[in-house]
């Protein structure tokens, strides 16, 4: 019986003891597609952050230092949607978690959302650019409101961005080729995200004295598109604007080089974006440009040192979706001005915080998206010079490149 | 644009020749539903990859292992998952699905979602009436033809040949016979699968190696196979060249609606089918048996 007793005590100690280990912890769940690059890079960044606040004592909660566990969601959004909600129900009812960040399919994401939204957890977006995720925040503040897009910046922000450029590139092609009106194929992939894009480049090119040839649309997932290059290589275009998410970005940086052809690309193109792209495409993708976020320029002074820290730990360059990096940091700095994990009291604090990150200077608009600012969150763009990710744009940050055209 | 036209569907439609032959004889000739058919194409591809950039074993030996091992891989497959089922065909249909699916996911665990480029066997490009032509597509087009001769070789001058049409056409018959089916069988999934292999072997480079790109020839060999009407090869080659100029046709003709030459190629496919039910030059199933 005192046996019994005593040991009824004991585990009531133990108990108490996990429970108290528990509390020491910030739980924030990294959702991503993590047999992909995307979802790889949303753990490294987070790892990176987690090492660093946790060797430093962690984060301090009205006085009290918590450190933080990072919970690795594969959401599997790649080809299950539903995987990827079950993925957050998992983490926020199984795993207790206090937060979550990532996730890069818009489609998965607007549903993530309805579901971190239920629980009114959190949610630092890192990946995803339809513009619907911001505009819920704006149309239904009290359920959306615990969203917030840490990066990239929206759809039609990235579209201001990818103009900005297309502006520069344009008045090298003009120079250097001669010519007044340069004509600009649109290749952009069927998908929900490029829609606006697409509408955008036909309104703007014409008034920025630019020519449309024509708009070819691929499937996202298409491995050929020799038909489409040929077409455009018959067009005459000097500029072939990408709008590509999918392993169709490796087939047209390849047979652009295999078919030997004298467009320049330039747009967005996540695969090209990746160290592994060169390879890819066979070393074919010569001149192939693309919006992208990290590279050893000083975009602010956090970003040479991170980008180095990166590959030194990894063996390879972060994507934009390694800004969970930031993110972790944004929460740290927003949990330790509060004193306290309260939702709410958060969401005050960060749609207030400005905050120096390692690709951005970040503060937020009534939406919850990324004020758009060139040198600040409108990234950067690079090119694909001799199998050497380049960057060129913008031409005021220290560390950029000149932009090449094919020779003629 | 007519010009463009003629030599990107010529060029495109070597392609699906090359990959339509062994699926042509799988399921157009011994019937056997495999569908785990692309898989093993997909298999070989990652083979390639894997060994002519991670053990520098060079162009010709990298493609033999490729197509050996994944022939042979084919047939121990044959005898463990599609040999006890063989009699249903609704079984073998789910049994390679299944098969397809596990190989999917083994290569997503080791390799991950990464897109792999396979480097070209050989480089460069020729100008062919002001269309740009990479010697690979050429090369691509070379071995479709030598394999279609190859296995019109088999199947109309060889004793095997005649087996496997043979158990094709009446499997108890044959049996009847004296004929060891089960052997033809496993033969003809062999050779089907080395067709498959040629196809990742010669085929990949010009793709982008990934554990889903199976799915997509799938669905367009079966189209091909239907259309061109099962169990003739000649029908096969036709149909990959009416699937590769009808995608030729609708990126020119209709840009913006490139993402849509799958489902126009579909299309014609049911529209061939509506008014010719056994394909342009295959048996009217009324007097298959």
């Amino acid at each position: 019986m005192l046996r019994s007793f005593t040991g009824g005590l004991a585990a009531l100690a133990l108990a108490g003891v996990v429970s108290s280990a528990q509390a020491q912890t910030i739980k924030i769940a990294i959702l991503g597609p993590m047999s992909f690059v995307q979802g790889e890079n949303h753990w490294a960044g987070a790892e990176m952050a987690r090492d660093e606040i946790n060797k430093a004592g962690g984060i301090n909660v009205g006085g009290k230092r918590m450190q933080i566990e990072l919970i690795r969601a594969d959401t599997n959004e790649m080809t299950s949607v539903p995987d990827a909600t079950n993925a957050v129900e998992r983490v926020i009812t199984r795993d207790k978690v206090d937060f979550l960040i990532g996730g890069f399919r818009s489609e998965a994401v607007l549903a993530m959302q309805e579901v971190a939204m239920d629980y009114k957890k959190i949610f630092l977006g890192a990946g995803a650019a339809h513009s619907k995720l911001g505009l819920n925040v704006e149309q239904n503040y009290a359920r959306y409101k615990y969203w917030f897009r840490y990066t990239p910046t929206k759809d039609v922000d990235l579209a201001r961005t990818l103009f900005a450029v297309m502006g520069s590139i344009a008045q090298q092609v003009r120079t250097d080729l001669k010519t007044d009106t340069p004509k600009v194929a649109i290749l952009a992939e069927k998908a929900v995200w490029t829609e606006g894009l697409i509408a955008a480049a036909q309104k703007n090119l014409p008034a920025m004295k630019m020519e449309v040839a024509g708009l070819w649309q691929p499937s996202a997932t298409a491995t050929d598109v020799t038909a489409e290059l040929s077409a455009i290589d018959r067009a005459g275009a000097h500029i072939v604007f990408t709008m590509l998410s999918g392993p169709v970005g490796i087939s047209v940086g390849r047979q652009m080089g295999e078919r030997n052809m004298k467009a320049v690309a330039w747009g967005i193109n996540v695969e090209g974006q990746k160290d592994e792209f060169w390879k890819a495409a066979a070393g074919k993708a010569q001149y192939v440009s693309t919006l992208d976020t990290y590279a050893e320029v000083e975009m602010t002074p956090k970003t040479i040192p991170f980008v180095r820290a990166f590959k030194e730990r990894f063996k390879k360059s972060p994507t934009y979706n390694a800004a969970t990096y930031d993110a972790i940091l944004f929460l740290k700095a927003n949990i330790e001005q509060v004193g306290s994990l309260d939702a709410d009291k958060l969401v005050d604090a960060m749609e207030k915080a400005e905050h120096v990150g390692t690709g951005s200077i970040v503060t937020f608009d009534k939406r919850h998206d990324l004020v758009w600012a060139v040198g600040k969150t409108a990234g950067i763009a690079v090119q694909w010079q001799d199998g050497q990710k380049v960057p060129f744009w913008p031409p005021n940050v220290k560390g950029m490149k000149p932009f090449k055209l094919p020779a003629r | 644009m007519l010009q463009d036209i003629l030599v990107t569907g010529l060029v495109n439609g070597g392609v699906y020749a090359l990959l339509a032959i062994g699926f042509s004889l799988i399921f157009g000739v011994a019937r056997i539903v495999n569908i785990a058919h692309t898989a093993f194409y997909m298999l070989a591809a990652y083979c390639f990859y894997t060994l002519l950039t991670k053990t520098g074993l060079g162009f010709v030996l990298s493609a033999l292992i490729s197509v050996g091992g994944v022939t042979v891989f084919s047939v121990v497959c044959y005898r463990l998952v599609i040999e006890p089922v063989r009699e249903h065909e609704a079984a073998v249909l789910i049994a390679t699905i299944a098969l397809a699916l596990i190989f999917q996911e083994l290569m997503l665990f080791t390799f991950g979602g990464h897109f792999l480029g396979i480097p070209s066997t050989l480089e460069g490009a020729v100008r062919f009436l002001g269309v740009s032509i990479p010697y690979q597509r050429l090369l691509i087009l070379v071995v479709a033809a030598v394999m279609l001769v190859g296995v019109w070789f088999i199947l109309y001058r060889t004793r095997l040949g005649l087996a496997i049409r043979a158990t094709a056409n009446d499997l108890e018959v044959a049996n009847l016979m004296g004929m060891n089916v089960h052997r033809v069988a496993m033969a003809t999934v062999a050779i089907s699968v080395a067709l498959a292999s040629v196809a990742g072997v010669v085929v990949a480079p010009v793709f982008v190696v990934d554990p889903f790109m199976w799915l997509a020839p799938l669905v367009t060999m079966l189209a091909i196979v239907v259309l061109g009407g099962l169990g003739s090869l000649k029908g096969s080659l036709i149909g990959a060249l009416i699937i590769g100029y009808v995608e030729a046709i609708t990126v020119f003709a209709v840009p913006a609606g490139a993402y849509l030459k799958g489902a126009v190629a579909l299309l014609i496919m049911v529209a061939v089918l509506l008014a010719r039910p056994e394909g342009l030059f295959g048996v009217a199933f009324e007097e298959e048996r």
